[in-house]
């Protein structure tokens, strides 16, 4: 078998199916490079015991002729934060040391039910808070292009498992910026879906006004054709949507002729990184050699979104995390009260990130600042989406870069959390409008990945498709590899 | 605005928290930073503007009220996630303290 590490799931799918190699043998290949590589990067937690059985299993379902699904026989890997039955799913965190997930998440039922093999499980922030996968119980993971640098996060296990040829996909859940930022930061292509568009059932909750499962992958295409598998409504989430269309990528236009491109003049701000803006600047005069027509545009809360999403979040993450108590999984500490129970529990069994917000969110909704805070917030994020709603009846897409900055060192950062939060500027605003938004590799900057975000319209992920692939076509920043 | 010490330790009582005394002063100090930099939402005009209380314009999702029973292994791991139990009897500490001054 050539090299898997730069596989991508179109390739695999093909070469499956003209069984130029086994399931089993794909299966084994990945497990050896995650073996062999990952003990310094830190990127996967756990690796399934049963992978190699699962996948013996689709070789003979194939050997014999039946019909399979459309993941049959890939390997993915899936952000901590998503449950596996049986699988001691942690969120990297010390609270749930320990425990074992109970059911399914629907994107896992709808993996498995086209085929996929379940390959392991990815190092993330704790609970999902932070932005550079330092914060997670079980050790931070390190950029593969440079390992003094962080990955991005709090997806960053999955980024890096993709940008190091650990699997050809996988996938990463966003609130704030937790897929696309660590996309950007390790040279991969990440989608935040619009809210609504893929089941949350069964990912442990942080934000859930805010809160996407996504993709990670190589190539554009392979992010649309995984996103047809997760995606839909699910009886289990009442906020999951009917979807109109699915999207196919073989029955898209990958062609940007005609389309409106909006610049926000709000993201290109004097004393903004000069390499990123020029990468940026670069693709755009790409997508204008494509025929499509740019211009500026304005988002004019733009600068509010962050200050509104640290309220937002920490509110309903507080309120989320209420439910880890110690006593019905994960780590338990005894007091001499069932009160000093749940106290010692959390206090010992939460990271300094995930206290900080708990405070912070139940600061915010405490007798008498409710309104000053939360209520305010809400009323920002409306102006916020309307802002959106009214640039994307001109325009078909907003371009941005992803992250003001290309990774920075590990504990740079670490001490200072509003430091840290400011590296979701470009980001947040897409949760907060609820909008779809991906980023693709646009270049290096000093040899570290440089991330083009793209957002568009609520379920319009099939424009971004099309941008993606079109600019997957005329350049080929996505085929880069970190040498390991 | 600045939270003191005994603010902290008021909010940590709040989300139930055990916090050490060095973690006060580092979070007294962090979260009124934090609080300082979410202050500048109090510039924006937001009169007549509606809450955005649903991400969705989606309203009374409803669903079959039909009974749907787990299966064995689920219950059975449900239960082992339990930190105290003796048998299929979960024990918690009691919620009420007789002691307690209320």
């Amino acid at each position: 078998m050539n090299d898997v590490s730069t596989f991508t799931l179109k390739e695999i799918i093909n070469s499956l199916e003209k069984k130029e190699f086994s399931s089993e043998e794909l299966i084994l290949a990945y497990q050896k490079r995650i073996k062999d590589v990952d003990e310094d990067l830190n990127s996967v937690l756990e690796v399934s015991p049963t992978a190699q059985d699962d996948a013996k299993k689709i070789d003979e379902a194939r050997a014999k002729g039946k019909s399979l699904g459309r993941l049959a026989g890939v390997p993915i890997l899936l952000k901590d934060n998503m449950m596996v039955q049986g699988w001691g799913n942690t969120s990297g965190s010390q609270i749930l040391e320990g425990h074992k997930s109970i059911y399914n998440a629907t994107i896992v039922d709808r993996l498995k039910s086209d085929g996929a093999i379940l390959l392991g499980r990815t190092n993330m922030d704790e609970f999902a808070m932070g932005s550079s996968t330092e914060t997670s119980h079980f050790g931070s993971t390190k950029n593969p292009w440079d390992q003094k640098r962080v990955p991005g996060g709090s997806s960053g296990g999955s980024a890096v498992a993709v940008a190091s040829g650990f699997a050809p996909i996988a996938l990463g859940s966003d609130t704030g910026g937790s897929i696309r930022q660590p996309a950007s930061l390790c040279g991969v292509v990440g989608l935040k879906p619009t809210y609504g568009r893929v089941s949350r059932y069964g990912l442990m909750a942080m934000a859930s006004s805010l809160d996407q499962i996504g993709p990670f992958a190589r190539t554009v295409e392979d992010v649309a054709f995984l996103m047809s598998t997760i995606e839909g409504k699910d009886p289990r989430d009442a906020t999951s949507v009917e979807l109109e269309e699915t999207s196919v990528p073989e029955l898209m236009n990958p062609s940007v002729d005609g389309m409106k491109i909006g610049i926000p003049k709000e993201y290109f701000l004097e004393g903004m990184d000069k390499d990123v803006k020029k990468l940026v600047m670069n693709a755009v005069a790409e997508l204008e050699n494509g025929g499509a027509k740019v211009e500026e545009i304005s988002l004019p809360h733009s600068e509010y979104a962050l200050a509104t999403y640290y309220i937002i979040m920490p509110c309903e993450a507080s309120s989320n995390l209420g439910r880890y108590d110690g006593l019905r999984y994960g780590y338990h500490s005894t007091g001499n009260n069932l009160s000093e129970t749940y106290t010692l529990s959390r206090g010992e069994g939460f990271g300094s990130e995930v206290k900080r917000r708990i405070m912070l969110g139940s600061y915010a909704l405490s007798a008498g600042y409710y309104d000053a805070y939360y209520r305010k917030a809400l009323k920002v994020r409306s102006l916020i989406k309307q802002d959106f709603d009214e640039a994307l009846k001109h325009v078909d897409a907003i371009v941005t870069p992803t992250s003001p900055s290309i990774a920075w060192k590990i504990g740079e950062k670490f001490g200072d959390p509003l430091t840290m939060y400011l590296s979701d500027i470009y980001t947040i605003t897409a949760n907060l409008a609820t909008v779809p938004a991906m980023s693709l590799p646009c270049g290096f900057s000093k040899d570290m990945p440089v991330g083009l975000q793209l957002m568009s319209r609520p379920f319009d992920e099939n424009t971004l498709y099309r941008i993606g692939m079109y600019y997957q076509g005329v350049t080929e920043w996505h085929t880069k590899t970190p040498v390991l | 605005m600045p939270l003191s010490n005994d603010d902290v330790k008021y909010i940590a009582k709040l989300a139930r928290l055990h916090i050490n005394d060095d973690e006060v002063e580092q979070f007294s100090e962090q979260l009124s930073s934090i609080l300082d930099y979410v202050a500048k939402l109090q510039e924006v005009n937001t009169d007549n503007v509606p809450e955005l209380q649903h991400a969705l314009d989606v309203s009374n999702v409803f669903r079959d009220d039909v009974e749907d029973n787990c299966v064995e292994r689920t219950r059975n791991i449900a239960l082992e996630n339990f930190s105290n139990r003796n048998g299929d009897l979960l024990e918690v500490q009691s919620v009420f303290d007789r002691n307690e001054n209320l």
